[in-house]
């Protein structure tokens, strides 16, 4: 029986794992050809970038993830005030937004022509000169990042028992001690997934940090990637570069991961009733006043990418059939990634508890263990352009490589979806498991009957988080097809960065307010899938 | 797992199109060649008439993807025709020995400085410059000399030379004009560039949103809004010292060597229903004589005096150490 629940997941980490070190050994084959940039790529230019690319990552994600425990806890506190699930599916575009768009949303409050620069000069007493440099790169990467993150400590805090609120509520605990008893132990334990994630994401950005850093002071290890394979097309210097990006990073994570702690779950079953939460007035308005700051941060770029979107000809784009063809195929490629990101990271979360269940408390995690929860998390370091310039080598000589481009799309962004949608299933996966198991045990609900009766009720809604960002990022990203031709797969960020490189800019912008929508739209989709039905207690 | 494996196979079967069996030329080229507002379908459409054969384009992101791309190709590339490299490339290019000598004695070429190569054949033309906006700034620099000693409020946006060919454009016009002074003019140049941006894209569309009043792009960028917007607000600074040239060529992969249609589309390429095409879809300047006289707005346009070109083989050799030049100067 165990097996049965491993085996899925054992699945999912050959496929991923085939799907990377595929990638290294066609790069590893053709670097042989001329091995001598790997050894000179370890010079004081790299010292210098990797020192930057650490820097800006640990700002920014502590940046990102301090406010975003603040607005997590307000928003769980709050679980119904009008607008709150409009704010949390918002919270979910900024990640299917092309970097440059995001960019522009954000220079037009903050750059030198902003919305803010004639206050901003007025209070400085000299013109506006703009956020580029580092405050650009932490304001576009907290963009990204904070709601991100303020949605998965919300999945966390989710777990917490609704008996604990009315217990807390009963024992007329204050603000203070409820966090400290209730809600902190979910949320440390939360913190080195959520936090590593955002590490990850922006050790790895490329645009914002180039657009909105000012000049090459502000390099990552990524544009050197980029660069290696593109320009200079030096296999063994790129795959040396992302070797060090992957050492840089298991060494950051591995000290994140001290920062967390287990928790011991709540093996009762609860009977509160959902939403139990007394808030004191006081308490009240601080929370209002931080969601409505959040809201604020997220939502200004956005209506600022709404705004120049809106000056766009709308009616002549809506009436293009490449338009069309473009957001259809954007759809496909979209859904069908979340749909694989989804089920691989299910697949991952049910054997890593499994494999929970089977080893006695206190002992040291197995390696697989750890493969299965942040070892795969790991993949959002390796560049897509990587894991494309592999595959293609490796398959350049049997198949028609156009043909693969969907395949290859579909796969790539799946995987890099994994990791998010692992986070949000996570923490409900192992609640209900810890709640369900011996009953289930003395039951013998095992299985498929256990999946539909038992696990499927209350994965439901983190299922659709999970699948909403898995949507969002796959929508926006592009990398993986930079050297396949790309005729079979233009999407609609992929016909946006095109009319924007021919000067169409107000086509571009158009076409990112409609790339909004669309995310809107799916994420609306599957939370209405997802939502929690009426016999549910 | 029934219920998503179906949707991946179908998305591949629905995107992936048909294969063609007739005669057939396959030129590899850039993304906004084929774009459907490029020169790709209009060429396309005029070809095929003309030699009833299929042409398939296949598109990778710009110049550099597409030598990145035959490079990891090698011998077994399906590319009969690369079209899209530039000047900057061509030698790189030709070292990889996956071209064939397009064998015309003669050809009917009108570039500034002329045309000398046994392999690649030149489609059109255009000079780097930078372009202002006319409503914010008033008095351009009229020299490289004064854009790079000028008032430093008056921001530029430069692209990368490590992930971008204007970026690399600039390099090499500052190399051309400076020397082994080049190092000196960046360091002050550096104060002036806003920032710089991975490609042309993205620093056009700072410019365009009025981030900074001046961009590194071409002289005919002022040509599209001037046709296309019908607006005279943005224009191109002459400078004194000449203009970077950018020349984009062509080439016949030695796979094309055995296609005759390979040869047949080179002529083609410099003849006017080829060129004709080009202004007023890929903006640059045709490389050979039109049938149809230039939209007067391209009379308009700044004609640099002196065009500035390195010999591709010198770029080749010499690329690594003046882009880690500009990269020690920029990043002090």
């Amino acid at each position: 029986m165990l097996s049965s629940r491993l085996l899925p997941g054992i699945i999912a980490l050959s496929f991923i794992a085939l799907l990377i070190g595929g990638a290294f050994v066609g790069l590893g084959v053709e670097a042989t050809k001329d091995p001598t940039g790997a050894l000179a790529a370890f010079d004081s230019y790299l010292f210098r970038i990797a020192r930057f690319t650490l820097w800006q990552a640990v700002l920014s994600t502590m940046l990102s993830i301090l406010p975003a425990i603040a607005v997590a806890r307000a928003l769980s506190r709050h679980p119904s005030f009008f607008g709150r699930g409009l704010i949390l599916k918002l919270f979910a575009v900024p990640l299917a937004l092309p970097a440059i768009v995001a960019a522009l949303g954000i220079l037009a409050l903050f750059g030198r022509a902003g919305y803010f620069a004639g206050i901003a000069s007025t209070v400085t007493g000299s013109p506006w000169t703009g956020i580029y440099g580092l405050s650009g790169i932490l304001v576009a990467h907290v963009f990204f990042n904070l709601p991100l993150a303020t949605r998965l400590f919300l999945e966390a805090l989710q777990t917490v028992p609704a008996d604990q609120w009315r217990l807390a509520s009963q024992l007329g605990m204050g603000a203070r001690s409820t966090f400290r008893l209730v809600e902190w132990p979910v949320l440390r334990a939360a913190i080195p997934g959520i936090a590593g994630l955002v590490f990850m994401l922006c050790v790895t950005s490329f645009t914002i940090v180039l657009v909105l850093g000012g000049g090459p002071r502000a390099t990552t290890i990524e544009v050197a990637i980029y660069q290696a394979l593109r320009f200079d097309f030096d296999p063994a210097r790129a795959v040396a570069l992302t070797a060090t990006q992957i050492a840089l990073t298991v060494v950051m994570i591995a000290m994140l991961s001290r920062l967390g702690a287990d928790t011991t779950g709540d093996a009762n079953l609860s009977v509160a009733r959902k939403g139990y939460v007394s808030v004191p007035p006081g308490e009240r308005v601080a929370n209002m006043l931080i969601i409505a700051l959040a809201l604020c941060f997220v939502a200004a770029p956005l209506a600022a990418i709404v705004l120049a979107g809106l000056q766009a000809d709308l009616a002549r784009l809506f009436s293009e059939a490449t338009v069309w063809r473009a957001t259809r195929t954007s759809i496909v490629l979209a859904v069908s990634s979340a749909m694989l990101a989804a089920v691989l990271a299910l697949a991952l979360v049910v054997a890593r508890r499994t494999l929970e269940l089977a080893r006695p408390r206190g002992t040291r995690l197995p390696l697989l263990e750890r493969m299965t929860d942040s070892g795969v998390g790991f993949v959002l370091v390796v560049p897509p352009i990587v894991i494309g310039a592999g595959w293609f080598i490796l398959l350049r000589t049997t198949v028609d490589v156009f043909t693969v481009a969907p395949v290859m799309v579909v796969t790539v962004n799946a995987v890099m979806a994994m990791p998010f949608a692992l986070r949000a299933l996570r923490p409900a996966y192992d609640t209900a498991s810890e709640r369900h198991e011996r009953l289930c045990a003395q039951l013998g609900i095992a299985g498929w009957n256990r999946l539909r009766l038992v696990d499927w009720p209350v994965l439901r809604r983190p299922l659709a988080t999970a699948f909403a960002f898995a949507v969002a990022l796959s929508l926006g990203d592009l990398g993986v097809i930079a050297l396949f031709g790309s005729d079979a797969v233009q999407t609609l960020p992929y016909l946006l960065l095109s009319r924007m490189g021919s000067y169409r800019t107000e086509d571009a912008a158009g076409l990112a307010l409609m790339l909004g929508l669309l995310c809107l739209m799916l994420i609306m989709a599957a939370d209405w899938l997802g939502r929690e039905t009426s016999h549910e207690r | 797992m029934r219920s998503l494996f179906l949707p991946l196979v179908s998305a591949t079967m629905l995107l992936a199109g048909p294969a063609l069996a007739q005669d057939k030329l396959t030129v590899y080229t850039y993304e906004s060649f084929t774009a459907e507002w490029g020169p790709g379908p209009q060429v396309k459409k005029a070809f095929e008439a003309e030699c009833s054969c299929a042409v398939d384009f296949v598109s990778v992101a710009d110049g550099v993807a597409l030598l990145s791309r035959l490079k990891l190709e090698g011998a077994s590339t399906k590319a009969d025709i690369v079209l899209g490299l530039d000047t900057n490339l061509s030698a790189e290019a030709k070292a990889t020995g996956l071209f064939a000598p397009h064998g015309k004695a003669s050809a009917p070429v009108e570039i500034p400085g002329g045309w000398n190569d046994d392999t690649f054949l030149p489609y059109d033309y255009g000079y780097f410059a930078v372009v202002y906006d006319t409503e914010t700034l008033k008095t351009p620099p009229k020299s490289l000399k004064e854009l790079v000693e000028g008032d430093a409020t008056q921001k530029i946006v430069i692209q990368d030379p490590r992930t971008s060919t204007p970026g690399l454009g600039l390099v090499l016009w500052v190399k051309a004009v400076y020397g082994d002074k080049a190092g000196d003019a960046w360091a002050k140049l550096k104060d002036r560039v806003l920032t710089v941006t991975p490609g042309w894209s993205e620093a056009y569309g700072l410019f365009t949103k009025g981030e900074a009043p001046m961009v590194l792009s071409y002289t005919t960028s002022p040509a599209y809004h001037m046709i296309a917007e019908n607006s005279e607000k943005y224009q191109a600074a002459s400078f004194e010292e000449g203009h970077y040239l950018q020349v984009e060529v062509a080439g016949i992969t030695t796979t094309g060597a055995k296609n005759p249609l390979a040869a047949e589309f080179m002529d083609f390429m410099l003849s006017p229903k080829f060129q004709d095409i080009i202004p007023e879809t890929n903006w640059m300047l045709p490389a050979a004589a039109t049938d149809k006289p230039l939209n007067p707005a391209f009379d308009k346009l700044v004609k640099p005096s002196k065009p500035l070109l390195i010999l591709s083989e010198d770029v080749a050799a010499n690329r690594k150490a003046w882009v880690d030049e500009w990269l020690a100067v920029m990043s002090r």
